[in-house]
C-alpha cells in the first residue's frame, strides 16, 4: 500500500496543513509520498523532504500549477494517482477544491474532512454541521479523501531524508486563468494552527470594537476568529469565519465573545479544549457548550481582561 | 445564455437533528425540510443574471425524492423557467449526482451551470467540482462574486488567505458561497405563477446514469457531548480558573 499525499503550500514553503494529513496518512499505514505540484516550488519540495515518515517527494514545477488551479492539477494528481491505494488531501479550500474534482476523474467516490481512521478502509467524518459523525468504509481501488486538520496532531516537520525526484507530467488546459489575490495580512498565528483562539459575533457592534479583541489576542499571542454574523455586517474579512462554512479550528483555548452560539458556528469550534463564553445574554446557546461561562458586558468584561492576562 | 441551477431538499438549516437509537442515520421523519441555502443562492445569481439580460433561460434540476418537486417549485417562484427532477427514493453519494447532473447538461447544453458549495446535511463539497471533472468544464468554486464578459466569467472565490479571482472559459461551473448574494423571498402572486411553469420528471435509468456508489455508511453516532461548564461571576475569577484549574493561559 501507498499513499500519495497532495502538499498545502505557498510554492516557497510548505503549510502545516500537510503535516496533519501526513498524519493521517501514516494512520492508514504503508508508505507516504508527497506531491508538490506548483510554480517555483523547490523550496516547498525541499521542506516536503524533511517532513518525519516520507518515503519520496514527487515534484511538479511548472507554470501551470502555479496557482493550484483545479482544471491543470487535478488532471496531473489523478495522473501520478491511479497506481496509489490512497489519495490524501489537507480539507483546506485547495484540498476542497481539487480532489472531488480528481475522484470524479478516476471515477470514485471521495470521502470528505475525516476525523479519524478507524481502518485502511473505514472513516469518521462529520455530517450535519459536526451533530452526528458518520463511520464510512470505501471498496475503491483508489480511496481519494480530504483530512480535517484539527482531528491529527501534525507530524515532526524535521528528521526525515526522502528523495525527491521531478515529475514532467500534465500542463495547462486551458480552460482558467488566475487574475488575481487579495490576502488578509496579519502578524497574528494562523487560525486553525493557534492555540489559543479569540473570537467575535454581532456583540461587537461594529469593526472597530475589534480592536478590544485584537489587543487581547496579541498579549495572549492568540489567532481573532469571527461568527458569520459579524462577517456578513462586514466587522472582519471572511477568512476570519469559524464554522460549519468557514474555519474549524480546535486550539487549547477558545474565547467566544458576543457570539450566541448557533448550530453552525459550534460547528467549528466545539472541538476546542476549553471554551470560554463572555455573553450579557445569559440564555444564549454558547453557554451550554462553554466550560466557563462569564455573564457579562463584553466592553467592561474584555479591558479587564486584558489587564489581568 | 442557458443557465442550469442543482438544488437539494435537505433539513431546515436550523433544525437540530437527531441520530437514530439503530445507528443507520439521522431521524429524518417530521422533520422540516427545505432548499439548502447554498442553493437558494444559486437561484438567486442565476436569477440576477438574468435580470441583468445575461441569462436568456434558466432550468433548475433536483435530484431526490419525489417531496423535492416542493424545492423545484420554490425555485421556479424565485426565477426560474422551468424544472427537471430526476426521481430517485434512496439518498445518492456526490459522484452519482455529478453523474446524473451531467446526463441533464449533455442534453440541455447550459453554459453556465450553478450550485452551492455544499450541502448542509453531508457537508461534502464535491458535486460542483465532480461535475467539472466529468464535463470537462472549468470551475469557480465558492464564488462571493460572478461576472460574465463576453466568452468568460470571472469569479471571486473565498479562499483560505482571503480571495482569488479566476477567469474560466465558458461553459464553466461555479459553487456559491454564503456571500454571493442575499436570496430574495418568493411572493404570492409568483408562488401561484410558479404552479402552472413545467415541471418534467425523469428516473436516472432514463438517463443512462448507474448510481451505485463504491462508498457505504457503516453507522450514524452522535457526537461526544461535552461537560456542561460552570458560570464565573467576575472577569478576575475566569483568569485564575484559566491559569491554574485548566491551565490554558
Amino acid at each position: 500500500m501507498t499513499i500519495l499525499v497532495v502538499a498545502e503550500h505557498t510554492n516557497a514553503a510548505l503549510a502545516p496543513a500537510t503535516l496533519n494529513t501526513v498524519a493521517a496518512a501514516q494512520k492508514i499505514g504503508g508508505d507516504v509520498h508527497v506531491l508538490i505540484a506548483g510554480a517555483g516550488c523547490g523550496a516547498a519540495a525541499e521542506a516536503a523532504g524533511k517532513i518525519a515518515g516520507v518515503a519520496k517527494v514527487l515534484v511538479a514545477d511548472n507554470a501551470a500549477f502555479a496557482h493550484q488551479l483545479p482544471e491543470n492539477v487535478a488532471p496531473l494528481v489523478a495522473e501520478l494517482g491511479a497506481g496509489y491505494s490512497h489519495i490524501l488531501a489537507a480539507a483546506t479550500s485547495n484540498g476542497k477544491n481539487i480532489l472531488p474534482r480528481v475522484a470524479a476523474q478516476l471515477d470514485v467516490d471521495q470521502i470528505s474532512e475525516i476525523i479519524s481512521v478507524e481502518s485502511a478502509d473505514t472513516f469518521k467524518r462529520p455530517i450535519y454541521a459536526g451533530n452526528a459523525i458518520a463511520t464510512v468504509q470505501s471498496s475503491a481501488a483508489v480511496k481519494v479523501i480530504t483530512v480535517r486538520s484539527t482531528g491529527f496532531d501534525p507530524v515532526a516537520a524535521e528528521g526525515g531524508s526522502a528523495a525527491v525526484e521531478a515529475v514532467s507530467a500534465g500542463g495547462d488546459a486551458g480552460k482558467s486563468a488566475f487574475v488575481g489575490e487579495e490576502l488578509a495580512k496579519s502578524d497574528r498565528p494562523e487560525l486553525t494552527a493557534a492555540k489559543i483562539v479569540v473570537s467575535g459575533g454581532r456583540g461587537m457592534q461594529n469593526g472597530d470594537n475589534f480592536k478590544h479583541l485584537y489587543a487581547l489576542a496579541d498579549k495572549l499571542g492568540a489567532a481573532v476568529g469571527a461568527s458569520r454574523a459579524a462577517v456578513d455586517a462586514g466587522f472582519v474579512p471572511n477568512d476570519m469565519q469559524v464554522g460549519q462554512t468557514g474555519k474549524i479550528v480546535a486550539p487549547q483555548l477558545y474565547i467566544a465573545v458576543g457570539i450566541s452560539g448557533a448550530i453552525q458556528h459550534l460547528a467549528g469550534m466545539k472541538d476546542s479544549k476549553v471554551i470560554v463564553a463572555i455573553n450579557k445574554d445569559e440564555e444564549a446557546p454558547i453557554f451550554q457548550v462553554a466550560d466557563y461561562g462569564l455573564v457579562a458586558d463584553l466592553f467592561e468584561a474584555i479591558p479587564e481582561l486584558e489587564k489581568l492576562v | 445564455m442557458k443557465v442550469l441551477v442543482a438544488v437539494k431538499r435537505v433539513v431546515d438549516y436550523n433544525v437540530k437533528v437527531r441520530v437514530k437509537a439503530d445507528s443507520s442515520g439521522v431521524d429524518l421523519a417530521n422533520v422540516k425540510m427545505s432548499m439548502n441555502p447554498f442553493c437558494e443562492i444559486a437561484v438567486e445569481e442565476a436569477v440576477r443574471l438574468k435580470e441583468k439580460g445575461v441569462a436568456s433561460e434558466i432550468v433548475v434540476v433536483s435530484i431526490g425524492p419525489t417531496a423535492a418537486q416542493e424545492q423545484l417549485r420554490t425555485a421556479l417562484a424565485l426565477g426560474a423557467d422551468r424544472a427537471i427532477l430526476v426521481e430517485s427514493a434512496e439518498e445518492l453519494n456526490s459522484l452519482a449526482v455529478a453523474k446524473l447532473l451531467k446526463a441533464v447538461a449533455d442534453k440541455e447544453q447550459p453554459q453556465l451551470v450553478i450550485l452551492g458549495k455544499q450541502a448542509i446535511d453531508s457537508d461534502n463539497n464535491q458535486t460542483g467540482q465532480m461535475l467539472g471533472a466529468l464535463t470537462g468544464f472549468a470551475q469557480g468554486t465558492f464564488a462571493s462574486q460572478v461576472e460574465v464578459a463576453g466568452d468568460k466569467v470571472n469569479v471571486t472565490r473565498e479562499i483560505d488567505g482571503g480571495l482569488q479571482t479566476v477567469a474560466l472559459n465558458l461553459p464553466a461551473i461555479v459553487t456559491t458561497d454564503l456571500r454571493l448574494n442575499e436570496p430574495r423571498y418568493a411572493s404570492l402572486p409568483n408562488i401561484m405563477k410558479a404552479k402552472k411553469k413545467p415541471l418534467e420528471v425523469v428516473t436516472p435509468d432514463a438517463l443512462g446514469v448507474a448510481t451505485t456508489s463504491t462508498v457505504k455508511t457503516l453507522k450514524v453516532e452522535a457526537p461526544a457531548t461535552r461537560q456542561a461548564g460552570i458560570k464565573v461571576k467576575s472577569v478576575a475569577e475566569l483568569v485564575e480558573k484559566l491559569k491554574n484549574e485548566a491551565k490554558v493561559i
